[in-house]
């Protein structure tokens, strides 16, 4: 999963994680850069390399770049780490700088080796948008390319397989209806295709505004905040605050258009802002599990409407 | 009638770099001041947009003619403005036709077919670009005032570095390996692979037309990195303001976050943060109460009208708790509002930067939390 930072992407990633698991999924799900936001959705204080049950199904982990080497060299070089790694971080983070797919190589091939042990049904990476997610993705095919013999080079075709079947591997991209999201989404999107065949399954349209005004006994929703309907008792400031937030409303719509647009997708589903509930809109209900609870329920109504 | 603050901001200062993530109204914001200054200030204003959105930009007269720089008229101004885009292969082009050792060289460098692939993957060259043209802007005597609007973010630090990178660049291992033809027999074993990487990154088959582009390029070194080092002692001296453009979205805030905290830790002078696009305060204030009026009412069509003043009182809740991260940054800030409608003149560009204003924000009433907001 990717998406620009502020989008709520490991939420949505936590929320999808939940879902899997109550219908039963052998669910993991890992955060990818180690900057904690994971752990905050999931309720835990924070999360490590060893993944642990957060919940029926479901485990969570996050990588580091120190521990993944260590596995990595365990499993595929069967080469015992005595001491201290530091020395060889080093080194990598050097050759790293003149091909990034050296480094990502490590993340990746953690998560391809859950899957292949088929520890799970489903292993959810949340990662981040930008080229370093198109590194991390494309890594195995950058490091066939660079390193024609040995060990690496046939982990790497193996991989390789595994994320360029459509049948086991997906990217999906959190968005939230706004330009730089959208904008950033869609020329990823052209990056991704160009530097590698992954299956791009698809966007989630997060934090999308409700729809101001709701259908009471079937009168449309423009009637129902249509201020002469209701006479006198709607002050001027009600009246503005509809026309602002119909302004908003109306925005994120077109924002919503133009990536279904750039993807040809005919209708999009989104995702509801989280709504203020009662006379005090406070911390309670944007508290980070209140919002993967929203999410939750959210995604099942999406789910529902096309079962 | 502007702002104090704003008005001190035009007045005081000689370039201001704005900056900041995108989608929140930079390139409007940096017009709206830049018609602000023209007015209100006896300067010569220059504003330098990477990017304005076509209907503006038609508005202005800026039509994609390159670099060219176009008087904007406005009436009873002080002073005067006006405005260029900033083209980058224009731009980029200017440069080699300037620093060139001789035309042989800078019909190589021009004729050469990985000129520009490799020149943006290197140095970025677009951001170098800017740089230059603000560069310009300063020591041609023309303007008392630039302002420079910059891409959108992460680009705005890469902005910011590109002098350093350039001067860097020159003496890199990278330049000499790039310059090394592919066959020598120096090349040790170890660097092969980078050739491999070099390769299939650039898409480009044939080193020895890299190395050959290099090898012109470094007979430029002197006059560019002397100049990328004037550059460089522009940006960071204290008549060059940066102001932060942000908005209260979480992504917005996110990025202007990271930039604040770069361009302290680059000892860029930051002079104010302008946060866009808010909630019109008169609306945010009382949202809740009269929320919770609406909802006790008996008629089902009041009640409806309840859910959208709740869904305000949340907006303006969050943006209260944008502003109090705002002013924690310690720096000057500036509000403006939502307006209704695009701007696409510079009567509506005049009015916004009059709306700017550095007086702090209440939000008094939303609802409750431990600030009593």
């Amino acid at each position: 999963m990717t998406g620009k930072g502020g989008v709520g992407k490991s939420a949505v990633a936590a929320a999808l994680a939940r879902v899997a698991a109550d219908r039963g999924k052998r669910v993991l799900v890992c955060e990818m850069d180690d900057k904690g936001s994971l752990a905050t959705y999931l309720g835990r204080e924070q999360l490590g390399f060893e993944p642990v049950t957060v919940a029926q199904n479901l485990a969570a982990m996050a990588m580091n770049t120190e521990d993944s080497l260590r596995e990595y060299i365990r499993l595929y070089l069967r080469v015992p780490i005595i001491g201290s790694l530091a020395p060889l971080a080093r080194i990598f983070d050097f050759v790293a700088n003149a091909a990034p797919a050296v480094k990502e190589i490590l993340a990746i091939g953690k998560l391809c080796y859950e899957v292949r042990e088929n520890n799970y049904d489903l292993v959810i990476a949340d990662s981040e948008a930008s080229g370093h997610f198109v590194a991390q993705v494309s890594a195995p095919d950058a490091l066939a390319a660079l390193v024609r013999i040995g060990i690496v080079a046939d982990q790497t075709k193996w991989m390789s397989n595994l994320l360029h079947d459509h049948s086991v591997s997906s990217v999906l991209a959190v968005v939230t209806p706004e330009e730089m999201p959208v904008v950033e989404t869609i020329e990823l999107r052209e990056r991704l295709a160009k530097a590698t065949p992954v299956n791009f399954a698809g966007v989630v349209i997060n934090r999308m505004p409700a729809v101001v005004g709701v259908a009471v006994s079937g009168a449309s929703s423009a009637a129902a905040t249509d201020a002469s309907v209701s006479g006198a008792s709607v002050s001027d400031e009600t009246r503005a605050v509809v026309d602002w937030l119909t302004m908003r409303r109306t925005a994120a719509e077109g924002h919503a258009r133009a990536l279904a647009d750039a993807f040809e997708l005919g209708n999009v589903e989104t995702l509801s802002e989280a709504p203020a509930k009662g006379g005090d809109a406070s911390a309670g209900n944007r508290a980070p599990t209140a919002i993967v609870a929203h999410l939750v329920g959210e995604i099942n109504r999406v789910l529902s409407e096309h079962a | 009638m502007s702002d104090q603050k704003v008005h001190a901001l035009l007045t005081d200062a000689r370039m201001i770099i704005v900056c900041g993530p995108g989608g929140v109204g930079k390139t409007t914001s940096a017009a709206a001041l830049g018609v602000l200054a023209a007015k209100t200030t006896e300067k010569r204003v220059l504003v330098l947009t990477v990017d304005p959105a076509r209907r503006l930009a038609t508005a202005l007269g800026l039509t994609a003619l390159g670099n060219t720089e176009v008087p904007v008229p406005l009436p009873n101004a002080r002073g005067s403005l006006t405005m260029a885009m900033i083209d980058t292969k224009a731009s980029w082009d200017d440069m080699i036709r300037r620093h060139a050792p001789d035309t042989n060289t800078r019909d190589k460098v021009l004729g050469n077919e990985l000129y520009r692939t490799l020149t943006s993957r290197f140095v970025h060259s677009h951001d170098y670009v800017v740089t230059e043209r603000l560069f310009d802007a300063r020591e041609s005597g023309n303007y008392d005032l630039v302002i420079v609007d910059t891409p959108p973010s992460r680009s705005a630090l890469s902005v910011l570095d590109a002098p350093r990178r350039m001067e860097q660049f020159f003496s890199s291992r990278l330049l000499k390996l790039l310059t090394a033809p592919a066959q020598s027999r120096v090349l040790s074993m170890a660097s092969r692979p980078f050739f491999i990487v070099a390769d299939r990154i650039l898409g480009a088959r044939f080193l020895a037309d890299i190395a050959e582009f290099f090898t012109l390029f470094r007979t430029m070194e002197r006059p560019v990195v002397d100049r990328a080092r004037r550059v460089g002692a522009l940006l960071t001296n204290t008549e060059t303001s940066y102001l932060v453009v942000s908005s209260a979205e979480p992504v917005a805030m996110l990025e202007a976050d990271y930039l604040v905290r770069e361009l302290r830790r680059r000892s860029h002078h930051l002079s104010a943060v302008l946060l866009n696009r808010l909630v019109p305060l008169h609306l945010a204030v009382g949202a809740a109460q009269r929320a919770e009026r609406l909802a006790a009412s008996t008629d089902p069509m009041l009640r409806v009208f309840a859910d959208a003043e709740r869904t305000m009182a949340a907006v303006a809740q969050h943006e209260a708790a944008q502003v109090d991260v705002v002013a924690s940054w310690g720096a000057d800030v500036l509000y403006s509002e939502t307006r209704q409608g695009d701007i696409t003149d510079t009567d509506a560009l005049a009015q916004l930067g009059a709306s700017i204003s550095a007086r702090p924000r209440t939000y008094g009433g939303v609802g409750t939390d431990k600030n009593g907001r």
